[in-house]
C-alpha cells in the first residue's frame, strides 16, 4: 500500500496513525460506497432479512421442482381441481389436473398422491401451486418495474440536476404533478385505462407502476448530483475541456447512482405490494395467473366465511408479509446507514 | 412570508394545469364511443345516437379542441351545458347508471366521515408511540415500537383488513363490514332521520339516535384499526427521530442543568421542537388518508369514494374512474396548499424568512 502514503516527511504521523489496510473491494467501490455494503451486512436485521429474500429466491428458481406444472407450456396457469366455488381444507384429496410426482414428495409427504398442501381457494385452485409460482411473478414484475423506474429515474433526475435553471424547474414541476395522485389511485387508473388495449396480463399493471413510480428515483440522484457537481474534480474536467456529456456519463453518474441503485433494488418489495394490490382490486392478470394478489383476491367472496375457510387468507397473506418484509428488514438498515447524523456510528 | 404563500399559491393553477392534462392523456387512451361517455346523461338508445354524441360533442376534432371542450362543456341545441369538468360534470357513469358527480357527491361523505374518525387515532397514537421509544432509547419500548414498525410497513393493508375481517367478524361477530345495519339503514332512509350534514356519524347525534351513532361506529372500526395500524409505523419513526435529534440539543441540557423535572424537559422543552416535522407529515398523512382509502374502503365494503372507484376499475369504466381521479386531484392540491399554509404558520423559520 505504498501509493496510499502521503509523499514527504510523515513519520510523526505514520507513528500515530495506524494505516488500515484498504482491501480490493473497498478499492473498487469507493470508501463512501463500501461504508453502505458493510453496513447492511454487518446488521442483524437486515441479515434477516437477506435470508428471506434468499430463501424466495430459492423458491423461484425451483418452482418446476417444487411442483411440476400440469401445463408445461403455460406454467403460470394455476391447475384447478374442478369448479365447485367452496375452499377445500389443506390435505384434501386432489383429484383433476394432479401435477407429476417431483422426487422430494413421497419421502416427505409419505405418499406419491398429491395433496392440495395448503389447500384450495374458489373455484377449486391450488393456493400452495399459486404461492409458489407467484413467487416467479413477484420476482418478474418486481424485477422489471423497478429496473425500468429505475432507469428513467436515473436519466429525468440527471438531466434535471445538470443542466439546472429553467430545465430543472420545468422538470421538478413535472414530477409535482405526477406526485400529486395517490400512487395506488394513480395506477389503479392507468391501468384499468389500459387493460383494453393489452388484455387482461401483466403488462397493464407493469407499466401502470412503472409510469407512476420513477419520481422518487428522480428526485434522490438528482440531489446527489447537485452536491457531486460542485467538487473539485468535476471542476478540473471542466477546466481541461471535457464534453459535457462525457462529464456527466463518466464523472458524475457513477460517483452518484450508488445510494440510488441500492434504494432501487430494495424497492422490489414495495413494488410487488403495490402489484398485489392492483391484483386484489381485480386490476391485472387473467383468472387463473399464478400471481399471490390474485390467490388473496379469492377471498373477497367469503368474508362471512373466513373463519372456516381461514386458509385462503393465510397462507397467501403470509408469503407476502413474509417477502415484503424481508426487502423492508435490508431497506430499515439501508436508511440507518445512509442517514448522515449515523454516519461513523456503523 | 407572505411570498412564500404567494409562491405557494402560483403553484396551484400549474398542478391543476398539469394534473388535467395527466388525466386527460389518459383518456386519449379510449375510443370516441367510449368517451362519449363524458357528455351524456342517460344510457344512449342505438349506435346512431353515439354517432351523433361524437359529432355533436366533437370527439373527433383535435386535441386542444376536446381539451378546451372536456374543461368547459359543450352547449347543445337546447342551450344547455353538457359536460365540462369545470363545472363538475365528470360524464355519465355506466356501472353505476348516473352521472359520476352525482355518485361521488353520494360517497364522497362517506370517505370523509371514515377519514374524520380515524385521524385522532392515528396522530395521537402516532405520536406517542413516537415519544416513547426515543425517551427510552433502545428499552423494551423502543425495541417493541421498532418491531411494530417494520412488521406493520410489511403488512399489505389488504392482508391486514382481512386478517381482522377474519378475526374479529367471521370469527367474533363483533363488527361487521359494510356502513350500517339493516335495521339502522331503514332508520337512515325513512322521512324521521334528518341529513343535517351527510356524515352519517354526526347526522345520527343531531338526530339523537345514538344507537344509529353506535352502530355507525362499529361498522367503521375495523376500517379505522386498518388504516391506523398502516400509518402508524410512519408516524413512530419520523417522530422517534425528530425527538432524539431534539433530545441532543443544548437547550435541552441546560433545561436538565438547571434542574428541571424530566417531565418537564420532554414534554415542555423537547417535543414542541420535535413535533414541526412531524406536523408536515400529520398534514400529508391526513390529505393522503382521503385519497388512498381505496383498498381499505374495498376489503370493508365501506361505500366510500375509494370503493367505487376500485369497483368501476374492476369493470373497466374508465370514464367513473378518472372523474374519481380529478375530483381525488382537485381534493388533494387545494388539501396539500393548505398543509403547506399551515405548515408556515406553525415553524417560525419560515413565518419569519
Amino acid at each position: 500500500m505504498a501509493e496510499s502514503v502521503p509523499s514527504g516527511d510523515n513519520t510523526l504521523l505514520r507513528e500515530t496513525v495506524s494505516l488500515r489496510e484498504i482491501g480490493w473491494f473497498e478499492r473498487f467501490l469507493g470508501p463512501e460506497n463500501y461504508r453502505i455494503v458493510t453496513g447492511l451486512l454487518k446488521t442483524p436485521a437486515s441479515i434477516m432479512g437477506f435470508i428471506l429474500i434468499g430463501l424466495f429466491i430459492l423458491i423461484a428458481i425451483a418452482a418446476p421442482v417444487i411442483i411440476p406444472p400440469v401445463t408445461p407450456n403455460d406454467p403460470y396457469k394455476m391447475p384447478r381441481d374442478g369448479f365447485s366455488p367452496n375452499p377445500q381444507p389443506p390435505g384434501s384429496e386432489w383429484r383433476r389436473n394432479v401435477p407429476p410426482v417431483p422426487f422430494w414428495y413421497e419421502p416427505v409427504m409419505g405418499t406419491d398422491k398429491w395433496t392440495h398442501i395448503l389447500g384450495t381457494s374458489t373455484g377449486q385452485y391450488d393456493i400452495f401451486y399459486g404461492i409458489v409460482w407467484g413467487t416467479r411473478t413477484a420476482f418478474r414484475t418486481g424485477f422489471v418495474v423497478v429496473l425500468t423506474t429505475f432507469l428513467i429515474g436515473i436519466i429525468v433526475g440527471s438531466v434535471s440536476a445538470y443542466y439546472g435553471g429553467v430545465v430543472d424547474n420545468i422538470i421538478m414541476r413535472i414530477v409535482d404533478i405526477f406526485l400529486t395522485l395517490p400512487f395506488i389511485l394513480a395506477a389503479l387508473i392507468l391501468a384499468a385505462v389500459i387493460t383494453p388495449r393489452f388484455g387482461k396480463s401483466l403488462y397493464p399493471a407493469i407499466i401502470a407502476l412503472i409510469t407512476f413510480g420513477w419520481m422518487g428515483y428522480a428526485r434522490i440522484i438528482r440531489g446527489d448530483i447537485l452536491s457531486i457537481k460542485e467538487r473539485d474534480y468535476i471542476m478540473a474536467a471542466r477546466v481541461i475541456g471535457v464534453r459535457d456529456s462525457r462529464i456527466l456519463f463518466r464523472h458524475i453518474i457513477p460517483n452518484a447512482i450508488f445510494p440510488t441503485l441500492v434504494l432501487a433494488s430494495l424497492a422490489i418489495g414495495d413494488v410487488v405490494l403495490s402489484f398485489a394490490a392492483l391484483s386484489f382490486l381485480g386490476i391485472g392478470t387473467e383468472l387463473g395467473y399464478a400471481d399471490w394478489g390474485q390467490v388473496l383476491s379469492f377471498a373477497r367472496n367469503w368474508i362471512t366465511s373466513l373463519n372456516t375457510y381461514w386458509y385462503i387468507i393465510v397462507w397467501p397473506g403470509l408469503t407476502l408479509v413474509l417477502f415484503v418484509m424481508g426487502w423492508n428488514l435490508v431497506g430499515d438498515a439501508l436508511r440507518d446507514v445512509l442517514d448522515p447524523r449515523m454516519r461513523g456510528k456503523t | 412570508m407572505t411570498t412564500y404563500i404567494i409562491r405557494r399559491l402560483l403553484m396551484v393553477p400549474v398542478l391543476l394545469f398539469g394534473v388535467t392534462v395527466l388525466i386527460f392523456g389518459m383518456l386519449q387512451f379510449l375510443t370516441p364511443i367510449q368517451r362519449s361517455a363524458l357528455y351524456i346523461r342517460s344510457e344512449p338508445k342505438t349506435d346512431k345516437a353515439v354517432e351523433g354524441v361524437i359529432r355533436q360533442y366533437g370527439l373527433d376534432k383535435p386535441l386542444y379542441v376536446q381539451y378546451w371542450n372536456w374543461l368547459v362543456g359543450v352547449v347543445d341545441n337546447n342551450g344547455e351545458r353538457k359536460g365540462g369538468i369545470l363545472f363538475g360534470d365528470f360524464g355519465y357513469s355506466r356501472v353505476a347508471s348516473q352521472p359520476v358527480a352525482d355518485l361521488i357527491r353520494t360517497r364522497f361523505p362517506n370517505t370523509l366521515d371514515l377519514t374524520l374518525w380515524a385521524v385522532a387515532p392515528v396522530i395521537l397514537v402516532g405520536i406517542w408511540l413516537g415519544v416513547q421509544a426515543a425517551v427510552h432509547q433502545n428499552g423494551i419500548i423502543d425495541q417493541a415500537a421498532r418491531v411494530f414498525s417494520i412488521v406493520g410497513t410489511s403488512f399489505p393493508t389488504f392482508v391486514f383488513g382481512l386478517l381482522v375481517l377474519m378475526i374479529f367478524y367471521a370469527n367474533l361477530q363483533w363488527f361487521p363490514p359494510g356502513r350500517l345495519s339493516d335495521w339502522a339503514n331503514r332508520v337512515v332512509l325513512s322521512d324521521e332521520f334528518t341529513r343535517y350534514t351527510s356524515l352519517l356519524t354526526f347526522d345520527a347525534l343531531l338526530n339523537g339516535r345514538f344507537d344509529i351513532f353506535l352502530d355507525a361506529l362499529r361498522h367503521m372500526f375495523l376500517p379505522i384499526l386498518t388504516l391506523s395500524y398502516i400509518n402508524w409505523a410512519t408516524f413512530l419513526r419520523v417522530t422517534r427521530s425528530s425527538m432524539l435529534e431534539t433530545l441532543r440539543m443544548e437547550y435541552v441540557t441546560t433545561a436538565r442543568a438547571k434542574g428541571l423535572p424530566e417531565r418537564d424537559v420532554i414534554f415542555k422543552h423537547a417535543r414542541p421542537n420535535a413535533m414541526i416535522p412531524v406536523i408536515t407529515l400529520a398534514g400529508f398523512q391526513v390529505v393522503g388518508l382521503l385519497g388512498g382509502v381505496v383498498i381499505t374502503e374495498t376489503v370493508f365494503t365501506y361505500p366510500g369514494i375509494g370503493q367505487a372507484a376500485a369497483t368501476a376499475a374492476a369493470q373497466l369504466d374508465v370514464v367513473t374512474v378518472l372523474g374519481f381521479a380529478l375530483f381525488n386531484g382537485f381534493i388533494l392540491i387545494v388539501a396539500n396548499l393548505a398543509v403547506d399554509v399551515l405548515y408556515a404558520f406553525v415553524d417560525p423559520r419560515v413565518r419569519l424568512s
